[in-house]
């Protein structure tokens, strides 16, 4: 059974727990074994946070990977700004070791020690590649016959010359995990444009963050797709939390909320009715 | 007119972009950059404007934080640029000398207090439990030793200054 250190990062559990749950129940069904990475905090936030102060980034997110390193874990992250700052701070410690030291000697201030060895992994590449579509479609219950977008988000495969997922401008990995489902991913215009929230710019700048979206549901909507389907709680908040204003109702699901759909989830356990824009199946 | 300053070229390498000086302005980041078709931030002109040294026009702008963070122009660089990390750089210097929007404030110091980019309330904690989940995630949020030690990190990398 494929172990790792659950990283939960901020959205999901604090603001949409639904994502936390269905992916503790998907994994389980998968044989996958999600061990809580206790005392974990932020990753740090790639856009904001990282912009702020690159030494605070880097020693929180070597922190975070101190404390799956000593639990002998790899890492597994369900958003895609933990998995682009996690990811990051991992491969930039490996492959520095004046920096590494650097970030010890703080490290060292809370008694904590950092090796450089951590790996860290997205939820949906894991299903991918160690999982693999097959074994999904073995475990759906209830087929979907929905058309859908895949939304992939921006640090799910980018920078590509570290992280070698796929193409990062014409994936498929998500469209073959979706249609494990039985759901069909629609092809659409621009299918790998940012939701808009990265960087700061939700925050700081609320109303151009808007236009990346709407620029995103007029292109899924002309697709035919009659829900989003993302792998990150910061994009799913961007697109569920602005569609009302902006005059469109799609659906918004993670990933794990579709598998878990697929595989006869309760609805409730998935917390669909917690969503902003009404989820109706 | 602008005075080339090449001290700041050596900020910038100290704060991480010392690449920025291998972009040959060619416009490709420009392009294709999502932000720039809403608004006036041209990464081709920041580049530009960095290798020139023009520090003050640089951290006083708006358009600096109008990127979001998309990694389109680092695919597509003919010279791979690593541009976000330049951004980043930029913004980290900007922030040095007190150039900070409260929205980002609000969310440095959501770090700061409770170690995550937002807060829990106590609608989420409601649902959480109602979902069979523990009312608080396992975090530092739920360890006072561990928030702790993840507050003195904060102060031991300068975080606290940014949140004064």
């Amino acid at each position: 059974m494929a172990k790792y250190a659950f990283f939960l990062g901020c959205i999901a559990p604090l603001r949409y727990p639904g994502i936390e749950k269905s992916t503790r129940e998907v994994c389980k069904a998968l044989d996958i074994e999600l061990v809580d990475l206790k005392d974990a905090s932020c990753c740090p936030a790639p856009g904001v946070i990282r912009s702020f102060n690159k030494k605070t980034w880097l020693a929180a997110a070597a922190r975070n990977l101190a404390l799956a390193e000593k639990e002998g874990l790899e890492i597994v992250t369900i958003c895609n700004g933990c998995y682009g700052s996690l990811f990051d701070a991992a491969h930039e410690l490996a492959h520095d070791a004046d920096l590494l030291a650097e970030v010890n000697v703080i490290l060292g201030e809370i008694g904590m020690k950092y090796n450089g060895t951590t790996k860290v992994h997205h939820f949906a590449d894991v299903l991918y590649k160690e999982v693999g579509v097959e074994k999904i479609k073995e475990k759906v219950t209830k087929p979907l016959d929905y058309p859908v977008a895949a939304f992939y988000g921006c640090h799910f495969l980018k920078p590509s010359n570290i992280k070698n997922i796929d193409d990062p401008e014409d994936p498929k990995i998500l469209d073959e995990l979706i249609e494990a489902t039985g759901a069909k991913s629609m092809p659409r215009k621009q299918k790998v444009l940012c939701c808009g929230a990265g960087g700061g710019l939700k925050a700081a700048f609320g109303d151009v963050a808007k236009k990346f979206t709407q620029t995103n549901l007029e292109n899924i909507t002309a697709s035919g797709a009659k829900y989003i389907i993302d792998v990150c709680p910061f994009c799913h908040l961007q697109f569920d939390g602005t569609q009302k204003e902006l005059g469109y109702a799609i659906p918004v699901l993670h990933l794990s909320q579709l598998l878990g759909l697929a595989m006869g989830m309760d609805e409730k356990e998935l917390a669909l009715s917690t969503h902003i824009t009404p989820v109706q199946l | 007119m602008v005075t080339p300053n090449p001290d700041f070229a050596k900020e910038i390498a100290e704060a991480g972009g010392e690449e920025v000086k291998m972009c040959f302005q060619c416009g490709t980041c420009t392009a294709g950059c999502p932000s720039g078709r809403q608004t006036s931030y041209r990464v081709r002109k920041l580049m530009r404007m960095a290798q020139l040294g023009m520090k003050e026009e640089i951290v006083s702008s708006e358009e600096l934080w109008q990127c979001s963070t998309c990694y389109t122009c680092v695919e597509r660089c003919p010279r791979q640029v690593p541009v976000v990390d330049i951004v980043v750089s930029l913004r980290n210097i900007a922030v040095a000398e007190g150039h900070m929007y409260d929205a980002h404030k609000k969310t440095a110091e959501n770090l700061a207090s409770v170690g995550h980019a937002v807060t829990v309330s106590d609608k989420i904690s409601a649902l959480r439990e109602e979902l069979g989940l523990p009312a608080v995630p396992p975090t530092v949020l739920a360890n006072d030793a561990a928030m702790s030690d993840f507050s003195k990190l904060l102060k031991a990398t300068g975080f606290d200054k940014i949140v004064e």
